[in-house]
């Protein structure tokens, strides 16, 4: 299915990505080459079918419940992006507005 | 660089190279790779590992893998040393633990010499997609080297380590293992725990082995397979130290099956087909039944695969937001943040996956892409379970051509995507695959597939041992390691 750039523009806001004017041209010229690959699967008759998520005949996997040491909080903060740490905390962007 | 495992082996347990040597040498060999395939060399910590290998060879209690040095896919996650999914956004990071099948090869005493460079996030057959650069095949420099696990594959054909690990979502570790002449194998899904390694499309990812020989492969399967308390995608009771128990056995009697569709593909290299009809008469010289067995889906995969993966992939990869680790573009606000962050630390194929996969999983369109390709998954996968029924053993091509030039599928997509289709339905269907080198075409190496039923991978290194024992092709190298 051909799409236009309305629809990557909508998709990549949904995925929180920032695209440049270029790349939604690019992206959708050549999403729409795959979509259209893929509408093929149209053809198939799958009324009686269930969806297969996982090919594994397992579920409600357990493990014992005991406590274990988990990453210390050094080890934790350890990799905060330049700018993100504050002290013993991640530094974070304001998302409540302050009470007036 | 010895020839194999099995062989450095002898040499290490007869003290006539020491591990240390062993892991001087690799990192000399690494140090002077001219194919950009690594993206970290871990000097000391290779080092260390190598003198506490030989403390526990000399012990004469050391396991096979005892100071055998070996590469790691820069998208399995290792304790402080550097590990960047071949990607801007976690360029810097160190993880505070290591991936547990790391953890298992340092307990058997291999070295790890360092962390090779990939696809970012796996996304990618050519191994032109890694924001460090692309990787160049040791047999052409003008070629790729395949992907996603490009260069653990070229570590391994050009003689710097004597094995490595890739990961496999649709071929990435058998279609670089093919276009660099190595051994290369996917294990059925479940069998590898996947703790430590970055997620990318959960109901596809396995960790599987690179080497020199399918026994080296057997060895390196035996040491990482198992179960994992941390990992709950896993299947158990079944035993992991008897994988190389039927290698000597032969392919007398055995019944080969041959998928006709996988020889009707568009663009399919006559050279290939020649290579793989070769490799099929020797198995049949050496006593296998062969008999053609239809795949009616097989074109059908390729569909399958590129909705349920950019769909996994685009929630996997939700976590990369800039906020607890990787980078962080800041904005003014905290939605601005995100999107400069994922806008700049994410490179073209993984934002076109990520659109992509969240397209499809949208209101609107969940049904009509993702649940109908989980739906035709289950066909694909009722088939190979039919198939698998007459015969003991599949054998394919692993890629359709050789491989391709620096640059040539870069900007189409879809024909890079199609570098696959022989391997990727093997990972919708949770199958065990193996590449063997099977001959050259154009003086580059060609890839003999075989696919078993879950779990059976016993028998697919039964079947490829024979056909390695019964031609040189995996003795062939690209020119430079002969010296």
């Amino acid at each position: 299915m051909a799409i236009d750039r309305s629809v990557v523009e909508k998709a990549a806001g949904l995925a929180r990505i920032a695209l440049t004017p270029d790349e939604v041209e690019r992206f959708t010229g050549q999403l729409s080459v795959v979509l259209t690959a893929v509408e093929r699967l149209k053809d198939v008759d799958t009324e009686k079918v269930s969806p297969t998520a996982s090919v594994l005949p397992v579920s409600n996997v357990m493990r014992e419940d005991e406590i274990r040491t988990g990453l210390s909080r050094d080890e934790a903060l350890a990799n905060a992006p330049k700018g993100g740490r504050d002290g013993e905390f991640f530094r974070v962007q304001q998302v409540l507005e302050e009470r007036p | 660089m010895p020839r194999s495992i099995r062989e450095a082996r002898e040499l290490l347990r007869t003290r006539r190279i020491s591990a240390l040597e062993l892991a001087e040498l690799a990192l000399d060999r690494s140090h002077a790779d001219r194919h950009n395939a690594w993206l970290h060399l871990s000097d000391d910590h290779a080092r260390a590992q190598a003198r506490a290998a030989d403390e526990r060879l000399s012990t004469g209690d050391a396991p096979l893998l005892t100071g055998i040095p070996w590469a790691c896919k820069d998208i399995i996650g290792t304790k402080k040393i550097p590990t960047t999914a071949g990607s801007r956004i976690l360029e810097g990071y160190i993880p505070p633990y290591s991936a547990t099948v790391v953890e298992r090869l340092d307990g058997q005493g291999a070295v790890m010499v360092g962390k090779t460079n990939l696809d970012e996030f796996a996304m990618g057959s050519s191994n032109e997609n890694s924001a460090f650069g692309a990787v160049k095949n040791p047999w052409r420099d003008d070629r790729v080297p395949g992907g996603s696990s490009g260069g653990s594959a070229v570590a391994v054909a050009a003689g710097e380590v004597l094995f490595s690990l890739g990961t496999d979502t649709g071929g990435s570790i058998r279609q670089p293992a093919a276009l660099t002449g190595v051994v290369g194998m996917k294990p059925t899904y479940g069998r590898v725990p996947r703790w430590g390694v970055v997620a990318f499309a959960s109901s596809l990812d396995q960790v599987g082995p690179f080497a020199n020989t399918v026994e080296d492969v057997a060895i390196v399967c035996e040491a990482i397979f198992g179960k994992d308390p941390n990992d709950a995608t896993m299947v158990t009771d079944f035993p992991n130290d008897d994988l190389r128990s039927d290698l000597d056995k032969g392919v007398k009697g055995m019944r080969i099956g041959v998928p006709k569709e996988y020889f009707s593909v568009k663009g399919m290299e006559p050279g290939v087909e020649r290579a793989v009809r070769d490799a099929m008469k020797v198995l049949e010289g050496q006593g296998a039944k062969l008999e053609e067995v239809s795949l009616s889906l097989t074109d059908h995969g390729l569909a399958v695969y590129y909705i349920i993966q950019p769909a996994e992939a685009s929630s996997n990869l939700a976590r990369y937001d800039g906020i607890r680790y990787g980078l962080r573009v800041e904005g003014p606000d905290l939605l601005e943040t995100y999107r400069r962050t994922r806008g700049q630390g994410f490179g073209p194929e993984v934002k076109r996956r990520m659109i992509l996969g969240t397209y499809a999983l949208s209101a609107g369109y969940y049904d009509a892409y993702y649940v109908k390709a989980q739906k035709v998954r289950t066909l694909i996968k009722d088939e190979y379970d039919r198939v698998f029924e007459k015969v003991d053993a599949l054998v394919t091509p692993t890629s359709p051509t050789v491989a391709f030039p620096i640059g040539a599928k870069v900007n189409d997509p879809l024909s890079m995507y199609l570098n696959d289709i022989f391997t990727l339905p093997v990972n919708i269907s949770g199958l065990p695959g193996i590449s063997v080198p099977c001959g050259l075409s154009d003086g580059l190496p060609v890839g003999l597939q075989i696919i078993a039923n879950s779990y059976q991978e016993r028998t697919m290194f039964r079947v490829a041992a024979a056909y390695e024992r019964a031609t040189p092709h995996h003795l062939e190298r690209p020119k430079e390691k002969a010296a």
